[in-house]
């Protein structure tokens, strides 16, 4: 296993870039250059220098200090909207899995319910009934976790349930929890895995998405989607301002889309067999 | 193949032939949203910025100068003691309901707005009216209890208009009044729209309609004029994009000013704001300039007191509390306030307020006060901050004329309460000599300066961005209104 891992780049580039991803957000938790709230009013909207490496922004704040506390917030408000949407999700899709029949068609049809409400739209309109705010942001993004990972665990799960190890559990009269838990999410724990990687690279674009439309994250704590609406106005006489929010977006997510892809190749038993 | 090509053809002409047409609606953006469309019911601006001139008149108006001019009473005379008031009305104007306009209606709007169960935002306007007789039809005499200097000016407010005896009840959603627009549709959250009126007993106004939407965020704002979804924003909500519309030929910026004197109002029954050296102390911390330069691109004057710099009568006061973080820190020490106490600090939707909390919470931080910001919409800022007085402090502009009786009421929003300030209010509204009446609205200014219920920070400019071609709109706003009865579209 270990020896395949070191085979593939995307994996280890994906790995290398969300582990930066995580170390800074666990850093500005200590130390930031300055604190991210701190105005310096005498430089304001200054380009990048020694003193602030990524310039400051119209309220003389430093640009680095808020996209590191940005990185922290976006992973918080995606970890918890992810742990969210797996906690339920994968409940309901084992159950589905195991029962079949009315139960299974009720969770699906639920399920394509759900697909059909575009998820941003729905986490705007949950945090425009809601309230604004970090809380509410991350349940809205969570709730539409919820289907894509019931809808990932039924599938995998049924493939499990069809296997000889499975009857034979039930045959030693095993119930339906036991075996979903004893046998079944192991076998899929690896297909979850790499969806929850994937479902938490959409719920940093989402966060920042609803951080953007004023939805998210509030102030004066920084998030990167704010970053970018307040960089708009002031993009032709400080274009970085929007440049560097939106790196940090882009790289969070391409980091954490190749350590998805990475994880898939090499947790998938066919693809490996098949090299 | 061919045919598609014809298609493009004539639709490419019939684009053509629309451009060649005059323009004559117009798209103008406001940052709040009316709460409803009665100005003789509510204190919001947003209502008189739809309404004023354009669906309702009054007996007189104020124009873009901020000077009074004849309306619905086409001329007036005044007795030598200043007590008698008596307006020749305009005959022949009809309501947009059809209503007749007469003296009569003269006695029933000032008599609702007079009524012990009135609900207008601005009572004191008719408090000096003793009573109003209808020698004819078209003659309202006034009489006044006490002269009043103000009172032509007064009567021009969008507060004092005239409205319907048979659809007044509905006003705030179906707005009825003498204007040379009539109201059309509101579709709530986004627009108001309003058409010719062809019966108006004036001249007509250019254009054949006028939409008025809303929006508050400075980057949507910003976008729309440029697409040209909005072709007028008079009071633009980001002044930091002025110079990208400055170098641009198709749009024309203006920078004048607004009667909006921008406050951090302090609910002053409330601990600590009650005590007057924390209300120092938090005016101590705060840099105006900066404050300025920082939340509206340099965009606005300093004040030190509820006055702006443009009315007369003005004295500066922006030297009483000089930025002095150490002061500050000594004041609140002396108040027992412990460095890290928590202030809510409401914010309305204006950039103003959003982003100057942001600043103001960075300045407070420097002396130890830290300011928990609460994003509030505009009606629920109107409910629970002005009406119920629920909140520590918010961040507002006052855009009324003048308007420094706020602070002699009984209830206001602030609960400052100053016996002192009350007696002086009184004297200076009694006051006739002009040089008296200059004296006390400096001695008033002073006296709030010292008591300081609010912090003071700026007067509001006008900062507005239009489409070049257009002509008419106002540059100032000597009081909250977008009277549009004059713009037109350029060839």
């Amino acid at each position: 296993m270990k020896g395949s891992a070191w085979r593939s780049p995307s994996l280890l580039a994906g790995a290398a870039i969300t582990a930066v991803m995580v170390a800074v957000a666990l850093l500005s938790l200590v130390w930031t250059p300055y604190r991210p709230t701190a105005m310096d009013f005498v430089h304001r909207l200054a380009p990048p220098s020694a003193v602030h490496p990524l310039g400051t922004d119209s309220f003389g704040r430093d640009v680095l200090s808020m996209i590191m506390a940005g990185a922290q917030s976006s992973l918080t408000v995606a970890l918890i909207a992810v742990a969210v949407g797996a906690g339920l999700g994968i409940p309901l899709g084992a159950l589905a899995a195991a029962r079949a029949g009315l139960l299974d068609d009720l969770v699906m049809r639920g399920c394509d319910l759900a697909f059909a409400f575009p998820a941003l739209l729905t986490a705007v309109m949950i945090t425009a009934l809601a309230g604004p705010g970090a809380g509410n942001a991350m349940l809205a993004i969570g709730i539409f976790n919820i289907p894509v990972f019931a809808r990932v665990t039924r599938g995998a799960a049924r493939g499990v349930w069809a296997r000889e190890y499975v009857l034979a559990a039930r045959a030693a009269g095993r119930g339906d929890a036991a075996i979903s838990v004893v046998h079944v999410l192991p076998n899929i724990a690896a297909v979850l895995m790499v969806q929850a990687t994937i479902q938490f690279a959409l719920a940093i674009v989402a966060d920042a998405g609803l951080s953007y439309v004023g939805l998210g994250v509030q102030p004066p704590q920084p998030s990167w989607g704010r970053m970018l609406n307040e960089a708009q106005t002031f993009i032709w006489r400080a274009p970085l301002l929007a440049i560097f929010p939106g790196l940090a977006i882009m790289l969070a997510v391409l980091g954490l889309n190749l350590l998805g892809d990475g994880l898939q190749d090499l947790l998938d038993p066919r693809l490996r067999r098949a090299r | 193949m061919k045919r598609m090509l014809l298609a493009l053809a004539a639709g490419a002409l019939l684009a053509g032939a629309g451009a060649a047409q005059a323009k004559d609606t117009l798209t103008l953006g406001m940052v709040l949203e009316p709460p409803h469309l009665d100005p003789t019911a509510g204190a919001a601006s947003a209502i008189r910025e739809v309404t004023y001139a354009n669906i309702y008149e009054g007996l007189t108006r104020i124009d873009r100068t901020g000077a009074v001019q004849p309306a619905l009473a086409e001329s007036w005379s005044v007795s030598p003691n200043g007590l008698t008031y008596s307006f020749k009305l305009v005959a022949g104007v009809k309501f947009h309901d059809g209503t007749p306009f007469d003296c009569s209606v003269v006695q029933f709007s000032y008599g609702r707005a007079m009524a012990p169960d009135s609900v207008n935002a601005q009572k004191q306007l008719f408090e000096p009216i003793a009573g109003i007789a209808c020698p004819d039809r078209f003659t309202a005499v006034v009489t006044l209890k006490r002269p009043s200097a103000l009172f032509l000016f007064d009567m021009g407010w969008g507060d004092a208009v005239m409205v319907s005896p048979k659809s007044a009840a509905t006003d705030k959603t179906n707005p009825v009044g003498t204007g040379p627009f009539r109201f059309r549709q509101w579709v709530h959250g986004d627009r108001v729209e309003l058409e010719r009126n062809p019966d108006y007993w004036g001249s007509q106004p250019k254009l054949k309609a006028v939409t008025f939407k809303f929006v508050s965020d400075p980057s949507a704002a910003t976008a729309a004029v440029l697409a040209g979804d909005i072709d007028a924003f008079p009071l633009f909500p980001a002044p930091e994009a002025i110079d990208q519309f400055r170098a641009d030929k198709r749009f024309a910026v203006h920078v004048g000013t607004t009667e909006g004197k921008t406050i951090v109002a302090l609910n002053n029954a409330r601990k600590p704001f009650d005590d007057i050296r924390v209300r120092r102390a938090l005016t101590y911390a705060i840099d105006r300039t900066q404050l300025i330069e920082a939340a509206q691109s340099g965009f606005g004057k300093p004040i030190g007191s509820h006055y702006v710099p443009t009315d007369p009568g003005y004295v500066d006061l922006t030297g009483t509390y000089p930025y002095d973080p150490a002061k500050a820190k000594a004041l609140l020490a002396e108040a027992g306030v412990k460095p890290g106490t928590e202030i809510t600090l409401m914010l309305p939707p204006p950039p103003y307020a959003r982003r100057g909390g942001e600043v103001i919470a960075a300045m407070w931080e420097q002396v130890g006060i830290r300011a928990k910001l609460v994003p509030i919409e505009w009606a629920q800022w109107l409910d629970q901050v002005f009406k119920r007085t629920d909140y520590d402090a918010t961040i507002i502009s006052h855009t009324e004329a003048r308007d420094l009786d706020i602070y002699a009421r009984d209830k206001y929003y602030f609960n400052y309460h100053s016996d002192a300030y009350r007696a002086l209010y009184q004297t200076y509204v009694q006051a006739v000599d002009p040089k008296a009446q200059t004296d006390l609205i400096g001695a008033l200014q002073k006296k709030l300066a010292e008591d300081e219920p609010n912090v003071f920070l700026f007067a509001l400019a006008a900062v507005g961005v239009a489409d070049a071609r257009l002509r008419g709109l106002w540059e100032n706003q000597p009081i909250p209104a977008n009277d549009v009865t004059g713009v037109s579209w350029a060839e």
